[in-house]
């Protein structure tokens, strides 16, 4: 159960990345600050709504990603954007994103970890063991968020114009497209996700300025190894790397998996940059 | 006769279904003029980057002066001696003149950089814009400062892809004049679709079709060849 | 001549700063120097060559750990250890570079990055020789660089002072020379060098070295200077701060390094006095830098007044 809740965590937030990058070719470093914003921000609005911790957390899960999202789509506009996404001047773009981002949490929100209470606290007891009927919510709430997240790149207009925008954006501009506006909502669809996911995941662990390390480590890894820029091979990246790392943890210490996972990765885009699920060969 | 040069023998390169370059022969005698022509699409510039090892091929061989050099990477294949220049401009925009050429002298070793930069920049005629930034130059320098770059490497064999490829007339007299002061001591393989250039400077012309060599001969020979006509024709007027 | 004389006038002026600035500030110039030899390790592989490392921290710890652990381990002097520091560094680098040359772009920040990020999670994992996050202190009698203690500000800043004058004097002639030439080229334009005939995975990994060597200087000193070597200067930060100086100075000058340094170093020392926030300065740097200046200081002084300017 905890290696199904750490995959759909991590699949809704490399999901979000990977969006990013295969349409605007954009590596966002600040992802996982998006991540801890999410997180922080549901804190802050469960402190607001009063009664049963159900509706702080819902109003949470509609509120925080709606505020990373517009966050994001404003940086894209005042920043990304006046690059003419450059993929390097990005990159250092959203270093220091990360950073702002990082040090406003800090400083609004205190060094210290914010619980959130859970929506609910049912235990699903079967003869042998029980489970947290939150952390089964969690997973089916990640796959019901990528399976809209699926339906609407595919089903819907919005969706064919982000797939045309990324297969050639000049194209896509004659075809009287807004570029920009599909890039900045794309850039602030990919942050909301994480900002689902850091939702989903702070009443199990809780919100922390510098929590945005491990989830953008984790996506980037994700993203790679499942190619880059594929959807697909994000998710089933993501399933594998998230179930595999409890198992990987039970035999080394947590600062060995890392060093051998981050090493891992690196080498797969060296050796390997389509991923080790991508298409071609 | 003279001595064969450089030898392809049954080159092929594909590109996903697609037979680029399709089983060509060519030899390059040492001190000629050798134009290939071709309609659009025809494989000149697959059949050119085969040769300057641009890209590898599926099969065949590629000879310099009998040495196989099939296998060899592109930046050894320059320094034996064959040179390439680009048919989209390739130049380092932000550097100097100067150091455009320097560069190509340097990367052969060349002992006195400033001697063999100027003597390069003046067979272009362009001695006297050594200081000025590559991207500030007309479009028709920059034509010529890729060819002096090419001339710096002092090559055995020097490669033009479409060289007078957005020239104004001008231009090309002084371009024509100066391919021909480059023989015999260098070999030039020409692609042009310039056809006064080609029949004025060739001394022999192979022409591509679809991957294949569909002719080879003397300009005279080419021009009243039929099937070099059709294919011709058929490219301005077929509406496949 | 004229670039010759400026450089040397620079490096007058650095030893006045020492006579006339009060100790705190000349204090801080010494950690200036030492980390203006970093970023000009940077700029020689990023501003001239374009090569956009994020991982050049794991040069400098590969120095600062390179020199450290001799000294604290093996007790060897400090003098051979600032050596062994800068070949650290060049190793590092031509090891790191015979895999991340592989790649480019986008990849190649990526790939150096992770490379950084195994480093500095293994200097926290084998803390018994690496301190890890605690670190490790240096004692006054090892950190004696002939017959000068390291301990005392005077001594202290003319080590700094001459090693960053070997730097900047050793790459203003290398960037003067064909070498120099030759990164440029990697940075312009690789195809093109290609067909000349140059190699340019080998020029690449040669400038990585070379990179690699002035960041592992700078790493040994920073560590044999002021006396400590931890695993913070491993972390990400330090790959992002000589970009930061670099971008801020000027890429692809000689003295903008210098420069980035000196006047991010106040600006952070400035802020921290305000708020604790001070990594919300070096991010709001970065993002304006990339945005209305991306060629620094240096850089838009060369492009519109100083067309010299090496």
């Amino acid at each position: 159960m905890e290696g199904l809740v750490k995959a759909a965590v991590l699949a809704l937030t490399a999901v979000g990345l990977s969006l990013v990058f295969g349409v605007m070719r954009v590596v966002n470093v600040a992802h996982g600050a998006f991540f801890m914003l999410g997180a922080v921000l549901a804190w802050t609005v469960a402190q607001y709504v009063p009664g049963d911790p159900m509706f702080g957390w819902f109003a949470a899960l509609l509120i925080a990603p709606a505020i990373v999202a517009a966050i994001a789509a404003t940086a894209d506009t005042f920043v990304l954007k006046r690059l003419n996404y450059d993929p390097e001047a990005t990159i250092v773009a959203t270093i220091g994103l990360l950073y702002i981002l990082e040090q406003a949490a800090l400083s609004l929100f205190g060094p210290d970890a914010k619980p959130v209470p859970a929506p609910f606290n049912i235990r699903l007891q079967l003869p042998w063991f029980g489970y947290s009927g939150y952390k089964i919510f969690v997973v089916f709430a990640a796959v019901a968020v990528l399976l809209a997240v699926w339906w609407f790149m595919t089903r819907t207009r919005a969706g064919l114009v982000m797939r045309a925008t990324q297969v050639d954006r000049q194209t896509a501009r004659a075809f009287g497209i807004n570029v920009d506006r599909v890039y900045a909502g794309v850039f602030a669809l990919g942050a909301g996700l994480a900002a689902i996911a850091a939702v989903l995941l702070v009443p199990i662990s809780q919100a922390h300025y510098l929590m945005g390390g491990d989830p953008l480590l984790l996506s980037f890894i994700v993203v790679i190894i499942g190619g880059l820029g594929s959807l697909r091979g994000t998710l089933v990246a993501a399933l594998i790397i998230g179930l595999s790392d409890g198992v990987i943890s039970m035999f080394w210490s947590p600062t060995l998996a890392k060093i051998i996972a981050t090493a891992a990765v690196a080498m797969v885009l060296v050796f390997r940059p389509q991923g080790l699920f991508g298409a071609r060969a | 006769m003279a001595a064969v040069i450089l030898s392809a023998k049954a080159l092929v390169r594909s590109f996903g279904g697609l037979r680029a370059v399709d089983g060509v022969d060519l030899d390059l005698l040492s001190g000629e003029i050798h134009a290939l022509i071709g309609p659009n699409g025809a494989g000149k510039t697959t059949f050119v980057s085969l040769l300057s090892g641009r890209i590898a091929p599926d099969q065949g061989q590629i000879t310099l002066a009998g040495e196989d050099i099939t296998r060899l990477p592109a930046h050894l294949r320059v320094r034996k001696g064959i040179a390439y220049t680009f048919q989209i401009t390739s130049i380092y925009p932000r550097l100097s003149v100067f150091d455009n050429v320097a560069l190509a002298a340097q990367a052969r070793g060349a002992g006195n950089l400033k001697a063999e930069v100027h003597a390069a920049l003046l067979r272009v005629g362009m001695a006297e814009l050594s200081n000025q930034e590559a991207a500030t130059l007309s479009y028709g320098h920059q034509r010529l400062l890729e060819v002096a770059m090419g001339l710096a490497l002092n090559p055995r064999v020097l490669i033009l892809d479409e060289p007078t490829q957005g020239l104004a007339s001008g231009e090309i007299a002084g371009f024509v004049a100066l391919v021909r002061s480059l023989v015999p001591q260098t070999t030039v393989l020409l692609i042009e679709h310039n056809m006064d250039v080609v029949m004025d400077l060739a001394q022999r012309i192979t022409v591509l079709n679809h991957g294949k060599v569909l002719a080879q001969g003397s300009p005279t020979e080419i021009r009243s060849n039929r099937a070099v006509q059709a294919a011709y024709l058929g490219v301005d007027h077929a509406e496949t | 001549m004229k670039i010759w004389i400026l450089h040397i006038a620079v490096l007058l002026a650095l030893v006045l700063a020492q006579l006339v600035l009060p100790p705190y500030h000349a204090n801080n110039l010494s950690r200036i120097l030492v980390l203006a030899v970093f970023a000009m390790g940077y700029n020689i592989s990023f501003g001239y060559a374009g090569l956009l490392s994020l991982g050049h921290a794991l040069l400098f710890a590969a120095g600062m750990y390179g020199a450290g652990m001799l000294v604290h381990h093996a007790g060897m002097p400090a003098l051979p250890a600032l050596i062994a520091g800068g070949l650290a560094g060049g190793a590092m680098a031509g090891l790191v570079g015979l895999l991340a040359l592989r790649t480019a772009g986008v990849s190649f920040m990526i790939v150096t990055l992770m490379f950084a990020q195994v480093g500095f999670l293994s200097i926290l994992y084998f803390n018994g020789v690496t301190g890890g996050d605690e670190g490790i202190a240096l004692t006054g009698p090892q950190r004696q660089i002939l017959g000068l203690d390291m301990t005392q500000d005077t001594p202290r800043f003319w080590v700094a002072l001459i090693l960053f004058a070997i730097a900047l004097l050793v790459k203003l002639a290398l960037v003067q020379s064909r070498f120099g030439r030759l990164m440029l080229a990697m940075r312009e334009n690789e195809e093109r060098s290609r067909m000349l005939g140059l190699n340019p995975f080998g020029i690449k990994l040669k400038i990585l070295v070379i990179s690699g060597v002035f960041s592992g200087v700078a790493g040994a000193a920073y560590a044999l200077l002021f006396g400590y070597l931890g695993g913070s200067f491993a972390s990400v930060q330090y790959s992002i701060l000589p970009m930061l100086y670099v971008l801020l100075g000027g890429a692809g000058t000689v003295l903008g390094p210098l420069l980035g340094a000196g006047l991010m170093f106040y600006l952070v020392d400035f802020t921290s006095g305000l708020t604790s926030a001070y990594l919300m300065v070096v991010g709001a740097a970065l993002v304006v830098l990339v945005l209305f200046a991306p060629k620094g200081i240096l850089g838009t002084l060369r492009e519109r007044w100083l067309p010299w300017l090496p």
